[in-house]
């Protein structure tokens, strides 16, 4: 378990002050020219070394994203954009982080500006994040008129600004070429890679795209060390992590806790335990609504990183944990994702487009057993289709879902076809 | 320069390279909808899917470049089944109303169903139903057919400059529309049709007239504007039923003006199709040899001086042979083809025609256009113009009314003495000219066709010789004609002789009497009522301006039934092959005009149309390089002259639609023209009624 002086987000319920003087005795701003001293290179060796990796969904080395920068710059200015676009249903902890420490945002976009030689920050964030806006901007014009960033960034010499776009509520914006566009001011869909943001970004200018949580983080690991961040969790899963448990707990929060804590663990000691007892559970979606779902077979042992759920071929994704006990209608909540993902799908290419609108009616039918029992491997064999085939991972997050959903309660599919079946036969043949 | 390997076969391939190309220089076909060589790629259809070595997920060829040490497969099973699964998505909501749409026999979405699809569909719910879409007078839709490949809205916005096209909604909800149901205001949006690989954007005019399979096909060049763009004529029987343009890099690439493809209409309306002689004021029906007869009475006794002839924008390079023949053996030198009063040299060639080519504005680096827009006197050149701006490093200025040319351009004001200014170096955009590595100026016929149109035509030449437009290699002297039939005018010489008139002359000397007999040889494109008492024989294949004044009209063929020899604004020899028969009585031009001349005892040498080409030669060698491009030597005279900066220029052409007889004949361009004017299409009352239920 995660002890108090280990943890990273330290006002992630708001019961201190959010502004710039209850951040400075949080130990935000603390001398953090002696930070940008390190220099960029120096930030993003300690970066690589604390195996920090993306904690946006995806998971890809933060350090090492950082060093495709370019180090000389072409006559193009580089820019960070941060990811606060935070749409993935299950997801609420950005929305903590900037509601009640925006500094550390602040900050870390500072250091991860200036390790990759970027000039200002964009942080684009969702639309509906009215309150956790005025408090991001609050924060930006606190640090501008302390000097904190702006010219001369905490007297580095570094200039640096940190500029707030909201979206406008649309999910595929939180995908990272598609939150480029928007920016841009174009419609939100993904852009094809390559080239990758590190080169063409917004604006045609080297780019690089970072989630809330992995920017806000860096400061406390520069100040800390990799060591440290390392000392926490397990090998390539480091440090701790702000998980979302939603669903059916007694107590649904967010905390941060280190890495690789055992699913059920989690639940327990900070969730307040399943409705109705552990044994009540049916399922968790263990990250976010993309990732497959875990029956509680896998739920009793499973360890909560990335390579730990990637074995049980599910994810990390934002670790967003959604428990759903045996009172779900788990095919229904499914197909609700499904609708999900046919409604935000940006209409661009083919697979997703027309794929996710087919699997949600499909969906729709197996939620009542309308269907023909070979309908179920046609849909998988769908969803097959659609991943890996498309441009962006939308696609593989509207599929993913279905699939586990066959892979662990097929069984369940197949009851209701069979038991529409021994009931409805007239009006099949009606039909 | 990258090496990858495609299905084992090694291909070096230029850096920039897609991997589609790639594949296709390696001979592998790999289907496509979005791609599309002259648009930017969007790689969203994802039919494209190859594999590639080590790579976890298929990838789409047409969006990847090309890198050294590539292996890429094209017929696994992998890249099959992708194939497969990409044309089910594609299928499951397309209506499959193929034996009711416009595209089925040229459907790239049948044709690739067939080659690359699964025999049947597993999709069993309701298919999406899309609202009909307003695009104006030329293009039909069916957006339920609409597999949102985006190369119509690629095209729109990068090609045709007009941002007038996008996609609404999201995901299946995403639709393809104009902004408010406007009609598209470029004059090239009608290259949508042809860029749609479906039936969603398909041509209204020619919709549901035929089906492509009973279509014969004659290749022949466009003659609304002076481009000579090439164009196929699709024909059945004896109608024209749709003008498409073919590829040809050097001159239109492929795409078509909207006036090229649609004025087609105008060909079988108000058709003069028998011969017509005027007797006690009104015209009547009359046969061949009674006009002949006619025309004899009239000419019996004239000299040569009270004679002449015009030829107008749409003769053929054939028929004014045999018309500048007849007039010299009628021994008159009263003989002009720039009925418009442009004042142009004919001698020198490098001196009238559009020199660098229209491929060269592709190496240009600085443009100036003088008293033109391209937009409306040649939109697919215009289109081209852009093309090479949007690449970067062009600086682009023009002298004339401001207007909107689709791309940015520094105005110089509408100043005619602008020219003097430049040429001599006492404006700025001189030193842009002369530090540029290839200059080009675009002289229109707005700048010439005015009483000081020479002085402007000598200063222009100056800026070129000042401003080293003309150098090594490069002759950026252009001339942009608006008439297709000009330049081989010029060629062939149908200018005043010695101590002939030209078209103002002939008309001042027919109202004081001087001249007694008009020839108007396709020539409408002039005020007809200063032909005074003169006898006018007006010979053409509408019954336009010119016919009405004519005291004797001779029923010609159009562009689309002879073969003939256009002559375009660079100076490109191209020939049009016949594909319809003219109607009624109508014959070509030149067979009119050699059987006129036996008629009056002056009977020219030719009796076929081999013969007549060979007498075109020895008027013009450089008619034998067809389709090719052969420079003009730089030996331009001018006298100068002085510029008279009380009146700025008139550009050659207002009222883009209607320019000609065929297109002032044409329905579908009189649509056009009022969608122009209005600024917009008109309410689409259908729409209305059905979404207000």
């Amino acid at each position: 378990m995660l002890q108090d002086k280990d943890r990273i987000f330290t006002n992630l319920y708001g019961h201190h002050d959010w502004k710039l003087a209850g951040a400075k005795s949080r130990g935000d701003w603390d001398n953090t020219k002696a930070i940008l001293d390190l220099g960029p290179e120096g930030i993003v060796d300690v970066m690589k070394k604390s195996s920090l990796r993306g904690r946006g969904g995806a998971g890809f080395p933060t350090g090492l994203k950082w060093s495709f920068m370019p180090k000389q710059s072409d006559g193009r200015p580089s820019y960070l954009v941060v990811n606060a676009d935070e749409g993935e249903p299950g997801t609420c902890k950005d929305r903590d982080m900037m509601r009640h420490d925006p500094h550390k945002l602040v900050e870390g976009c500072l250091i991860a500006g200036f390790a990759m030689r970027a000039v200002a920050a964009y942080i684009y964030i969702r639309g509906e994040f009215i309150q956790e806006a005025k408090h991001l901007q609050f924060a930006i014009d606190e640090a501008y008129a302390a000097g904190l960033i702006g010219k001369n960034a905490c007297g580095s010499g570094f200039d640096f600004d940190v500029f707030v776009h909201r979206g406008a509520g649309a999910y595929i914006c939180g995908e990272e070429t598609a939150l480029i566009q928007s920016l841009e001011g174009k419609k939100g869909q993904p852009r094809l890679k390559p080239p990758f943001p590190a080169n063409v970004g917004v604006w045609g200018c080297p780019t690089t795209v970072n989630n809330v949580e992995s920017i806000a983080v860096a400061p406390t690991i520069l100040r800390r060390g990799a060591e440290w961040f390392t000392s926490l969790g397990r090998p390539n899963n480091t440090g701790t992590k702000v998980f979302c448990i939603s669903g059916h707990v007694n107590n649904p929060c967010n905390v941060e806790e280190e890495m690789g804590v055992p699913l059920k663990e989690l639940i327990e000691r900070h969730a307040g335990g399943v409705r109705g007892g552990w044994d009540n559970l049916l399922a968790i979606i263990p990250g976010g609504s993309s990732v497959p779902l875990l029956p509680k077979s896998i739920c009793d042992t499973v360890l909560m990183d990335f390579d730990s759920l990637r074995e049980v071929k599910s994810g990390l994704g934002t670790a967003a944990v959604i428990v759903m006990d045996k009172s779900t209608d788990i095919v229904r909540a499914i197909a609700r994702l499904s609708k999900f993902y046919k409604h935000e799908s940006c209409g661009q290419c083919t697979p997703c487009r027309e794929g996710t609108g087919w699997m949600w009616r499909v969906m729709e039918r197996l939620v009542e057993g309308k269907a023909e029992p070979r309908e179920i491997d046609m849909l998988l064999e769908v969803t097959y289709q659609i991943e890996g085939h498309t441009i962006c991972a939308l696609g593989d997050a509207a599929a993913w879902p279905i699939q586990g959903l066959i892979r662990h309660f097929r069984p369940e599919i197949e009851r209701r076809i069979e038991a529409r079946r021994s009931v409805a036969v007239p009006a099949m043949a009606a039909e | 320069m990258p090496t990858l390997k495609i299905d084992g076969i090694e291909v070096t391939v230029e850096p920039g390279t897609t991997v589609l190309q790639a594949c296709e220089i390696a001979g592998k076909e790999i289907p496509r909808f979005c791609y599309h060589e002259r648009l930017s790629i969007a790689g969203n259809c994802r039919m494209c899917l190859v594999e590639q070595e080590k790579a976890p997920k298929p990838i789409a060829s047409c969006a990847m470049p090309a890198a050294d040490g590539m292996v890429i497969k094209t017929d696994t099973p992998l890249v099959k089944k992708a194939r497969e699964g990409v044309m089910e998505f594609l299928l499951i909501n397309h209506p499959l109303d193929c034996p009711i749409c416009d595209q089925g026999g040229e459907c790239d979405l049948q044709d690739q169903a067939m080659g690359y699809g699964r025999g049947g569909s597993r999709y069993q719910e309701n298919k999406r139903a899309v609202t009909e879409k307003e695009m104006g007078p030329l293009v039909a839709t069916s957006m339920t057919r609409c597999i949102h490949c985006t190369r119509c809205i690629r095209f729109v916005t990068e090609v045709a400059g007009v941002a007038e096209l996008g996609a609404t909604g999201r995901g299946e909800d995403m639709e393809v529309t104009t902004y408010l149901g406007a009609a598209l205001s470029s004059e090239i949006s009608a290259n949508v049709i042809d860029l749609c690989p479906v039936g969603a954007l398909t041509s209204k005019p020619y919709a549901f007239t035929a089906r492509p399979w009973e279509l014969r096909k004659a290749e022949s060049v466009d003659v609304m504007d002076a481009l000579g763009s090439n164009i196929r004529i699709d024909y059945r029987g004896r109608e024209v039923m749709r003008v498409l343009p073919r590829l040809n890099e050097a001159v239109n690439e492929e795409w078509l003006s909207d006036k090229g493809r649609f004025s087609c209409d105008g060909l079988s309306k108000r058709r003069l199709d028998k011969p017509y002689v005027r007797k006690n004021g009104k015209l009547q029906a009359a046969t061949w040899p009674e006009a002949f007869a006619a025309i004899a009475a009239k000419v019996q006794g004239l000299n040569g001086g009270e004679i002449a002839a015009i030829a107008g924008d749409l003769a053929c390079a054939e028929g004014m042979t045999a018309l500048k023949d007849l007039m010299s053996g009628l021994g008159s030198a009263n003989i002009d083809c720039r009925q418009d009063g442009a004042k142009l040299p004919a001698g020198s060639r490098a001196g009238y025609v559009f020199n660098s080519g229209v491929a060269g504005i592709d190496q240009a680096d600085a443009i100036l256009l003088i008293g033109t827009d391209p937009r409306k006197e040649a939109p697919v050149l215009n289109a081209r113009i852009r093309k090479r701006l949007l690449k970067g490093g062009l600086r682009i200025a023009a002298i004339g009314p401001k207007v909107d040319l689709t791309y940015p351009v520094e105005w110089l004001g509408n100043d005619a003495t602008a020219v003097a200014g430049i040429c001599n170096g006492a404006h700025a955009f001189a030193e842009v000219l002369k530090s540029a590595k290839n200059p080009m100026l675009i002289l229109g016929q707005g700048a010439l066709a005015r009483l000081d149109g020479a002085a402007v035509y000598s200063a222009a030449k100056a800026i070129a010789d000042n401003c080293g437009l003309v150098k090594d290699g490069w002759n950026g002297f252009n001339v942009l004609h608006t008439a297709a039939g000009r330049v081989a005018g010029l060629d062939l010489g149908l200018v005043p002789g010695q101590g002939g008139l030209d078209v103002a002359g002939i008309q001042s000397a027919a109202q004081s009497g001087q001249v007694k007999f008009v020839y108007l040889l396709q020539a409408d494109e002039l005020d007809t009522s200063k032909f005074g008492s003169a006898f006018v024989v007006y010979q053409g294949s509408h019954g336009d301006a010119g016919a009405h004044r004519a005291d004797v009209i001779l029923p010609a063929a159009a562009y689309t039934e002879k073969d003939a020899t256009w002559v375009n604004t660079e100076g490109r020899v191209q020939l049009a092959r016949r594909a319809v028969a003219p109607p009624g009585d109508a014959r070509e031009d030149w067979s009119i005009i050699r059987a006129l001349s036996e008629a009056l005892g002056k009977k020219l040498p030719y009796d076929s149309l081999g013969q007549l080409r060979r007498r075109m030669l020895e008027l013009a060698p450089h008619f034998a390089a067809v389709d090719r491009l052969t420079p003009a030597a730089w030996n331009v005279a001018t006298a100068p002259g002085t510029i008279d900066g009380s009146w700025g220029f008139v550009y050659a052409v207002t009222d883009h639609y209607r320019t000609n007889p065929i297109a002032r004949a044409s329905g579908t361009m009189a649509e056009c023209a009022e969608v122009a004017r209005t600024g917009s299409v008109k309410a689409p009352e259908k729409m209305l009624v059905a979404t207000n239920g």
